[in-house]
């Protein structure tokens, strides 16, 4: 088995003259998680629900497990789990009825899918909660029941359509523990998400998406590194100081820095960072400074540059 | 057969509802009581019968036919309700075959009908209301009336998956009443003005009620005319009929949320 988790090479999905995918590519490899990063309309659902079956693509192709899936619909529904962007479990009954149903429906024996939502139930943390009526359980809950129904068959990709979306800090982190903890099993996942600290957190490679398109593609470092321009920053001891190191500054940029009087800080973009770094410590050197340094780009800044629609960027 | 398999899991779904929220059963339950008793005492006795006959005889046949159709309502719900949150996208995205979500929507409602039936039957002895045919005709005639409900039922779940807002399902909840009031079900087409009598006769739930009203010995308000004469014929043909046309749209809505 050498074929990687998920492939999806040139998908096209139009609904009327929208183009929720305009060509989009995927890799996956086994055991990794992948973060699918867009705003807005980007076409990250349509992306996950062409993948699952829930939708068809128009054009391109796309393998799950190794399975094509235009053509093996019903082999691909075994190996995959979904959990989609509103948490899909059955409201008036409990925890534990909501996963032997599902169980069962994934045609599971009786004992086996008992035992197996219970195995869930203490695996998410939910077994207080078990006979309670999911109506009563808080969207952290919810969310955590969700996956663990998505989970019943042992699903070899794991899809997460927004997992945490609309959830507060800590029932966030409750959500990224149950990843991880599915990560460790050795499921491969497929994470979209709005928010970077989650694709940086989770994530093990991201491809941000954009109008149906994915746009830049690497790990979270490589991203930042490629894509967001790394900034020299000096802060200088006595303000005095302050035109001197905005001038060295400046001669190594050849840019006029941001120079911020109450921090008594000057920074600049640079190319070569390194470079940079070295030089402005030598014309420095004698000029007390409070702090020298680099400091790389969020996936914040990163992001905003890669989804302002009239920045053009090459992936 | 694994999609009788799933069907049944998911009628047992909707018996563990009931279960859970008692409230619902009873208070459907309730209405329909308040219903009959209403017309039966209220207006039963400023209505006379064309070919004569006690009114409560007549009138229970023609709220067992209407229940079948209220039942709609509670399919198309369901079925909404379902696809709204997500749960109709986590069955298909499941090994379920999408024949055995439909028999499982089918089996629950037609477990509700059975219980709605039985509750009117019940209700129907205690004011008086008897069977005076046989006990073959008796069951032929619930039979009749489950088959009405099966039609609507892929009618409900057309509705359902194709309208899927709020305001489509108050839509249907309120269009049921006057679908249910144009039939011969409270009272007969032939003290009715012409074209509503026309409307009336034609109306599919007309058809079962008249013939469930010869099953069981009941007085049908009727003294001939083709729609009497042919009721039974009739009573089985419109739902065929409904089926033939909304089965198909069903599962032609069902592949479009594929789109
Ligand atoms: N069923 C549909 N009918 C018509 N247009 C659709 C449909 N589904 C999606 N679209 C359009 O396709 C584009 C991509 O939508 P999609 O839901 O995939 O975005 P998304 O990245 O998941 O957004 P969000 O973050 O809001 O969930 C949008 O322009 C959307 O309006
Ligand atoms: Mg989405």
């Amino acid at each position: 088995m050498t074929s990687p988790a998920l492939e999806a090479r040139a998908l096209r999905k139009r609904f009327g003259t929208t183009a929720a995918l305009d060509g989009f590519d995927l890799t996956v490899a086994r055991g990794s998680v992948h973060g699918l990063l867009g705003p807005n309309g980007a076409g990250k659902s349509t992306a996950v629900r062409c993948l699952t079956t829930l939708a068809r693509y128009d054009e391109g192709s796309a393998f799950v497990d190794g399975l094509d899936v235009a053509l093996e619909g019903a082999a691909v529904r075994r190996r995959i789990g979904l959990v989609g962007q509103s948490a899909a479990v059955d409201e008036v009954l409990g925890g534990r009825e909501n996963l032997v149903l599902f169980g069962r429906l994934s045609g599971l024996p009786k004992a086996a899918a008992r035992s197996r939502a219970d195995e869930l139930l203490e695996r998410f943390d939910l077994v207080d909660a078990a006979t309670r009526a999911v109506s009563t359980y808080s969207g952290g809950m919810r969310r955590r029941l969700d996956i663990a129904a998505s989970l019943l068959l042992r699903p070899a990709v794991l899809f997460l359509d927004e997992p945490t979306t609309g959830l507060d800090p800590r029932a966030r982190n409750e959500v990224w523990r149950a990843v991880r903890d599915v990560v460790a099993l050795g499921t491969t996942v497929l994470l979209t998400t709005q928010y970077l600290d989650e694709a940086d957190q989770l994530a093990d490679r991201i491809s941000m998406l954009r109008a149906g398109r994915v746009i830049a593609e690497g790990t979270p470092e490589e991203l930042k590194r490629r894509l967001g321009r790394d900034l020299l920053r000096v802060v200088v001891t006595e303000v005095g100081d302050l035109p001197r190191a905005s001038a060295v500054l400046a001669s190594i940029a050849g840019a006029e820095p941001v120079v911020d009087e109450a921090e008594r800080s000057a920074s600049v973009a640079v190319g070569s960072p390194t470079d940079a770094l070295l030089k402005a410590a030598r014309g420095l050197e004698n000029v007390p400074l409070d702090d020298l340094g680099i400091r790389r780009p969020t996936l914040d800044e990163v992001f905003l540059t890669l989804t302002d629609t009239t920045t053009e960027v090459a992936a | 057969m694994s999609a009788l398999r799933d069907g049944s899991l998911l009628t047992g779904r909707e018996l563990r509802h009931w279960a859970r929220q008692p409230a619902t059963p009873i208070f459907g339950t309730l209405f329909q009581i308040m219903l009959l008793l209403m017309f039966a005492f209220l207006f039963g006795g400023a209505i006379d019968l064309p070919g004569g006959g006690d009114y409560t005889s007549f009138l229970l046949p023609g709220m067992l036919a209407l229940t079948m159709l209220f039942g709609l309502e509670g399919t198309m719900t369901a079925i909404g309700a379902d696809t709204k949150k997500g749960i109709t996208d986590r069955f298909r995205s499941m090994p379920i075959s999408s024949a055995g979500v439909v028999l499982g929507r089918a089996g629950a409602d037609l477990a509700v009908s059975v219980l709605n039936l039985v509750v009117l039957l019940i209700g129907g002895l205690l004011i008086g209301w008897r069977v005076t045919g046989g006990p073959g005709g008796a069951l032929l005639a619930v039979l009749l009336l489950l088959w009405l409900r099966f039609a609507f039922l892929w009618v409900g779940i057309f509705l359902g998956l194709t309208f899927r807002s709020e305001g489509a399902s108050m839509a249907v909840q309120i269009l049921v009443w006057p679908l249910g009031f144009l039939s011969n079900a409270f009272v007969s087409p032939e003290t009715m003005p012409g074209w509503i009598a026309a409307v009336s006769n034609v109306n599919p739930i007309s058809a079962t009620a008249t013939a469930v009203r010869e099953l069981f010995g009941n007085p049908t308000g009727a003294t001939g005319g083709f729609f009497a004469d042919n009721a039974l014929a009739l009573a089985v043909a419109w739902p065929l009929l409904l089926t033939l046309v909304f089965l198909p749209l069903s599962a032609r809505a069902y592949r479009r949320l594929r789109s």
